[in-house]
């Protein structure tokens, strides 16, 4: 089933597996989300499913929101999201969605918003290695180093190529995790423990939905543990 | 809850309730459980406790001792189910709770005395105080 859910990031603790071996986990609290508007093909062009997370006060929200919510039969929700689905029909307007339903899942895949690191110079963004310590470089050890010909770069015509990596606003950015293994599910406090770390500081809010492309080695896993 | 009582909860089923009252100082034996295969046998590690930190589950223990003048330190989490046992052989009268000096020492300088301050609360068997 096509599915996805909103949680917050809670923080990191780590677990002992059966076999001893300490893992490091994630804490998600996750959901419970409610379905706030199904998109069909007919209607909007493309099946979709609406969901809404996490109660706000009705004076912090605005009345287009309140009577959105209001609508699917729910109180005013913080956030709304939208995953698309092949059939939206399994879907109504009010149905909670909660961690339950990830029951089953080996994997998953983390959508969350990344730290903002600030402006940031090339070293740290794109990992290039600057310059030298000595051999006579001065007040330049971090710097990017040439950035090619400014009237052909590459035969392009003149200018630098767009997409040039230089320094610039690093972080705050949509990032994917994907393929975590999932380690355990609560459904009774909502929360849902993978491993490893997720995008984001703690209590940011992220998006969890089934692995939709495994790495190889997780397809292998779950290989074996289907033939189980 | 909050986050901290919620990581917590998580983590709780994961601690061990006896665990003998450790400091740094005290020359404890640590029983690991060594898995080859399909077969489990326990080894004895025998040291000083030179650090105990980290809190709750992640809790970490590192154990120093000298083999042939050669030292090692093995660090422990404290809750690991790795862990058979700890053992308390000697306490060691510690000023201080990292004894990191304790690397730089050669020969009989090595060693702690024995404790005696407020070993009226400190007795090896009774369990942590929580």
């Amino acid at each position: 089933m096509d599915l996805m859910l909103m949680g917050r990031k809670i923080g990191m603790t780590r677990v002992f597996s059966d076999a001893g071996v300490s893992v490091p986990v994630t804490v998600i609290q996750c959901g419970p989300c409610v379905v706030t508007q199904v998109r069909t093909a007919d209607k909007d062009g493309y099946a979709a499913v609406q969901i809404g997370f996490e109660d706000v006060k009705p004076r912090n929200s605005t009345i287009p929101v309140i009577t959105h919510d209001h609508k699917a039969g729910t109180t005013p929700k913080r956030f709304h999201r939208e995953f698309r689905v092949k059939d939206a029909s399994a879907f109504q307007p009010g149905q909670t969605l909660s961690v339950k339903d990830l029951d089953g899942q080996m994997f998953v895949d983390v959508i969350g918003t990344s730290k903002g690191k600030g402006f940031a110079g090339t070293m740290k963004r794109y990992h290039f290695k600057g310059m030298f310590a000595s051999h006579g470089t001065e007040r330049k050890h971090r710097s990017p180093g040439s950035i090619g010909g400014h009237c052909s770069n590459r035969g392009y015509g003149g200018g630098l190529a767009k997409g040039k990596r230089m320094a610039g606003h690093m972080g705050d950015e949509r990032v994917t995790v994907r393929s975590l293994d999932v380690v355990r599910i609560d459904p009774e406090n909502n929360l849902l423990l993978v491993k490893g770390p997720v995008p984001g500081a703690n209590t940011g809010m992220l998006m969890v939905r089934p692995a939709i492309r495994l790495y190889k080695s997780k397809a292998k896993k779950l290989a074996a543990a289907a033939s189980k | 809850m909050s986050a901290q009582q919620i990581i917590e909860s998580v983590s709780k089923a994961n601690l061990k309730s006896e665990i003998p009252v450790i400091g740094p100082g005290d020359t404890i034996n640590v029983h690991v459980r060594i898995v080859e295969g399909d077969k489990e046998r326990v080894q004895v590690f025998q040291g000083v406790v030179i650090v105990r930190k980290g809190r709750g589950v992640n809790e970490m223990i590192t154990v120093r001792r000298v083999v042939d003048d050669i030292g090692i330190e093995r660090k422990f989490p404290i809750n690991s189910p790795m862990i058979a046992k700890f053992e308390v052989v000697r306490r060691g009268d510690a000023r201080r709770a990292k004894l990191y000096y304790l690397r730089d020492r050669v020969g009989k300088s090595r060693r702690l005395r024995d404790r005696r301050r407020g070993m009226k609360h400190v007795d090896g068997s009774a369990p942590a105080a929580a």
